[in-house]
Order: C-alpha cells, then structure tokens, then sequence
C-alpha cells in the first residue's frame, strides 16, 4: 500500500524516465537493505553450521562462516562425545517425547475445543475464561508443586511428566486455537448430522474432526517445534544421561567446553536443529502463511 | 515453552468479542419439554467432553496453583513435610536476599529493554516488507526462522561462542576500535547479549504486523498523499493508530514470554546467572533455589511474586489500551 503510493518527489510531476528511473533506485535500496537484514539474521545460524564443518584450529577466533578446510569429523566426535551414551540416544528420547506430546495435545485440546465451541452447558462462559486466563498463566509458578506431584507418583526421571499432562489439555492455548477454528465451520453441517441421528460423539469423531485436520497439523507442528527446544522442563524431570532428549544432552557441552570441543558442540547443534528446520521447511506454507491469515505465531 | 503461539483469528483480542455464554439461546415462548432435555443432554455432553481438561485442571494447574499458595508459607525441603513459617519467606526475599533483588533487577532491565526493541524492529520490517515486490515470501520466511529456533540450546550455544572469549562479536568490535574482551564474561555486558538474542527473534511479532498492515485500507494512504502528507505523517497517523491494536496484542505477548526466558540466561552463564549475577534471571534464581537448593517453600513464595508481577503488569496494559489503541470498527461489535 505504502509502496504503491509514490513518494512526495514523483507526485510533484516528474517527468516520465525520471518516475521510473527514480522507482527503479527505490527499488534496487529496498532490495539492498532487506539483503543486509537477512545476511545479519541469518548470520548465527550460517555461522553454526559453517562452524561444525571446521577443524579445531581454523574455529578459535573466526568470524567467517564458511570453512576453509571442510572436514566433518566434527559430527562423529561429537556423536561419541558422552562416554557411554552416543547423541543418537537423545535423539531418539526426544523423538519419543515430542510423539507422546503431539497425540496427548492432539487428543486432549480437540475435545476439549469441540465443547467449547459447540456444546451449551452452565458455566460455559466462566470455564471458558479460567481456559483463556491459564494460558497467560506462567509455568514457573506450577513448576514446584508438579514436581512434587510427579515425586510422589514415582514419575520423575521417566518421559511421563513430559507427555502425560498434554492428554488433559494442559496447553490451553492449542484448545484456543481449535475453538477459533471450529467456529468457522458451519453449524448446518452438525445439524444435519443431528438430523441423521448422530450423537454428539459422532459428530466429533466424524464431522469436525476431518474439518478441523489444518488446526490439527499447526497444533502438531507447533507441540513439537516446543517440546523439542524445551529445556526447562526436560532440565527438571530428567536426571539420568541415558534418559536425556537433546536440549539437555547438548547442554553437557557447556561443561566440557574448552575451545577444542567447539567443533563437535556445533555440530550437535546443527543436528538438534535439523529436525525443526526440516519441519519448517515441510509446511513453510501452513507455517508462514498460516500465520500470516490467523496471526499464529512461535 | 516461553513462547507460546497465539491467534489472532480475525482481528486481534478475541477476548474482548467472546459472545455472551447462552447469548445464541434465544428464548423464544415457554420452555417445553423437549428443548430441555436436550439442554440437559448437551449439558452433560459438555462436562463429557470436558473431563481430560478438567481432570488436567485439578492435577496440573488449579490444584497446583494451591498448593504452590501453601508452600509459599512453608519450609519445605521435600525431606521433611512442610512446616508453617508464616511470611518468613517473602520477609526474607525482600530484606535479606541481596541476590533476589538483583534478579528482580536483571529481570525487568531485560524485559524492559528486550520487549520494545523486538517490537519496534519487528514493525521497521514489517513495513519494509508490506509491498508486492519480488522474494518478499521468502525474506518473510528468512526472517521468521529465529522465532523458531531462539530458544533452543544450539543457538545459546552459539551465542555463547559468538560472543564469548575471542568470538566473532568482539572480531567485528574491534574492526570498529572497540576492543572489548568477552563480552559474556563482562558483568556490564553480559545481560545485552542476551537482549541482542532476544531481538534477533522479532521474526513472530513481525509476522503479526504483516497481517495487520494487509488489513489496513489503501485508501487511507492515497487520501492522506492527496492532502499533502509524508511518508512520516502517514506512519504516524495512519499505520501507528490502525495497527494500535495488533501493537497492543504483541506487547502483551512478548512481555509475558520475557519474564519466563530462562534457557538462553541458563546457557550462556553456565547455569549460574553470572558473571557476578548479572544474568541472573527470576527464572534462574528460581531454579536454583527450587531445584539446587531444594528450598521448595521459599521457590514457590516466589512464584507467586512473580504471578502477581506478571498480572499487575498485564492488567496495567490493558488499561492503559484504552488510551491508546484505537478500534476502527467498535461499530460492529
């Protein structure tokens, strides 16, 4: 819009060349400045992955990313760098939580969503606040009487604390996410379904359900996106290496960090990072321009 | 965690446009007996479908929250059952815990820095990429990408190298004559390191600026040019007031997400908050005190000075909207 507005110097009557020679220049330091932007955005990022690719000696004191000497041996030292526990253990451990974590909050925030969005019942209107008010609500302020909730239960250093609450809808906010969404399907559609004889049951396993598959894989991607990067959590529920998912694996780097084991550090992040760039890559689209049209953001 | 995502469905707050509970309910001639019952079997449909959230509301959240309130007044070392000490603990907090009150410094210093200026950068972006040219989409994604990747351990790692001892920050400082060391190391630098990680991921907010830029009438900036406005008016008189409410919606966002940061802090001070506490974040603090030091009775009093900072700040906001943000369309509510 602003673009399209020529500026105060072409409205006085410039003459034809001269408007668009003068766009053209606007043009080409638009193109400059957001080049220069995303060069320093990206710069950390290029920086990191460029970095697991160089020997120990050529990193200390490097500002550029790429290597000189590409070597990748960075990626088995760092793989091996816990004695007895290899990177792929972490992986692997974070694979299962993130999975657990996406089913629960797919499961628990779906029905929890359709009652909310469709079904009349007294006290909708406060429980729906205390779901909206929970959702600003800190977890540090929970994070004490949970763990010694888990403690009791005997769950602290297993993966249940890390996936059981997802399946009560613990993260409000993706049942707010599915009560907006569910609010743009036509209620015809669920009428006429009651019309047929189905149940409420019914109509949420069939009708809005396959309706609802978009905010289904945003809630998804989204789960895992957080549960991957999780530390804090993961930090106060996991104690034992073999147990660790990668935040807090990659974290052993910090206490073993002379400058030489820089190298392996980098690349271990640049594998902890791959999955959630590999995912946003995948549904750059629903991502991105899903958020762009429902204002969604990480 | 800290970042939570959000929608903003149409136009933002949705909390203020929720339609009256029964409001739909029109009633229209006496009750028979039909309607009710199926009132009644919605009803209990209702609390059906509700029972995870429920269940999860007791065990994880409410429940919690209370018992946390309980705590708060307690000594509790999970070896030994709690044992009332009264106000002990938040006497303690702000009369003889230096360290706490540092934390309370380091934390509004952060959010008070972070928060405005990953705002105002994320909306400079905005701008500059609200208009059809060639490769805005993938600038846009370019951009995007460290809100998702910002609070992972790799990127505090990297940060940590970035701009630890002889790192590439100090490199491109001293092109420029300041020689610093490390800047991590440094007590007086070490916390603007991580409000520079912070802006990095203006990413989210900036994407939620783009989507209310699209929504603002062309037409408005055409009338405004006729009248012999500039391109600085028109940003201030046009995209500033139209924008006001997905500004007000972000800074609501981004200041709850600041006060909860704790991995970066956690990383890149090797879990400690140093140098000389100057990282030393309420949620670090928290951590150690809870979670080091086992002193679950002082960790949760805490907690709950630290929910009702969060709350008055956010109450406080939306009072002040009223001033501010400006609804084009309060008609059609």
């Amino acid at each position: 819009m602003m673009a399209d507005t020529p500026g105060a110097m072409t409205a006085t009557g410039a003459s034809r060349p001269a408007r668009r020679a003068g766009r053209h220049g606007r043009s080409l330091l638009w193109h400059v400045l957001v080049v220069i932007a995303a060069l320093v955005v990206a710069y950390p990022v290029l920086w990191m992955i460029g970095t697991s690719f160089k020997p120990a000696q050529e990193i200390i004191a490097s500002l550029r990313p790429w290597p000189q000497h590409v070597t990748v041996s960075n990626y088995p030292q760092g793989w091996t760098a816990n004695p007895g526990v290899t990177f792929g253990r972490f992986l692997l451990n974070s694979a299962i939580v993130c999975a657990g974590a996406m089913l629960g909050n797919l499961f628990g925030c779906s029905l929890a969503a359709y009652a909310f969005a469709r079904l009349r019942f007294r006290l909708r209107g406060l429980l729906f606040a205390i779901m909206i008010g929970s959702i600003l609500l800190p977890y540090h302020v929970l994070v004490v009487p949970q763990y010694v909730i888990f403690r009791h239960l005997g769950w602290v250093n297993t993966f249940l604390p890390l996936i059981v609450p997802k399946f009560l809808a613990t993260d409000a906010f993706f049942i707010f996410l599915m009560v907006q969404f569910m609010r743009g399907i036509p209620r015809e559609i669920d009428e006429a379904a009651t019309i047929d004889g189905c149940g409420h049951f019914r109509i949420y396993r069939y009708i809005i359900l396959p309706l609802l598959r978009p905010a289904l894989i945003t809630t998804a991607i989204f789960t895992f996106i957080f549960t991957w990067n999780d530390y804090f959590t993961q930090l106060i529920y996991l104690n034992s290496t073999s147990n660790f998912t990668v935040p807090v694996g990659l974290a052993l780097f910090v206490d073993q960090s002379g400058l030489s084991s820089y190298g392996p550090m980098m690349a271990m992040a640049v594998l902890a990072l791959l999955p959630v760039f590999l995912f946003f890559l995948a549904f750059q689209r629903l991502l991105v321009e899903g958020v762009v049209t429902s204002g969604l953001k990480g | 965690m800290s970042t939570r995502g959000w929608v903003l469905a149409r136009r933002p707050l949705p909390l203020a446009e929720r339609p009256a509970p029964g409001a739909a309910r029109a009633r229209v001639g006496i009750p028979t007996r039909a309607p009710r019952r199926r009132r009644n079997t919605s009803d209990r449909a209702g609390y059906v479908f509700l029972i995870p959230w429920f269940a999860g509301l007791a065990l994880f959240t409410l429940g919690p929250m209370l018992f946390s309130l309980y705590l708060s007044f307690t000594n509790y070392t999970l070896l030994q059952a709690p044992h009332w000490v009264g106000l002990a603990n938040f006497r303690r907090m702000f009369s003889s815990d230096p360290r706490y009150l540092d934390s309370v410094i380091v934390t509004v210093k952060y959010v008070a820095v972070s928060v405005p200026a990953k705002l105002v950068i994320a909306l400079l972006i905005a701008v500059l990429l609200n208009r059809q040219r060639r490769g805005t989409g993938l600038y846009r994604s370019v951009f995007y990408v460290p809100s998702l990747l910002g609070a992972s351990v790799s990127v505090a790692l990297v940060w940590r190298s970035l701009f630890g001892p002889a790192g590439a920050a100090d490199k491109v400082l001293s092109l420029a004559g300041i020689h610093g060391t490390a800047w991590i190391d440094d007590p007086r630098w070490a916390l603007w390191t991580l409000v520079v990680l912070a802006a990095w991921q203006f990413g989210a907010p900036m994407v939620i600026f783009l989507a209310g830029l699209k929504q603002i009438p062309g037409d408005l900036y055409d009338a405004a040019a006729v009248d012999g406005a500039n391109r600085w008016r028109r940003f201030w008189r046009i995209t500033v007031p139209m924008l006001s409410p997905v500004i007000f919606f972000n800074l609501v966002l981004e200041l709850v997400g600041a006060f909860q940061a704790f991995t970066p802090a956690y990383i890149i001070s090797g879990g400690t908050g140093g140098p000389a506490d100057s990282t030393l974040f309420y949620t670090l603090y928290l951590y150690e005190k809870g979670f080091s030091d086992f002193q679950f009775g002082y960790a949760s009093a805490m907690a709950w000075i630290m929910l009702a900072a969060v709350g008055l700040c956010t109450a406080l906001l939306f009072r002040l909207a009223r001033v501010w943000v400006f609804y084009a369309d309060t008609g059609d509510r």
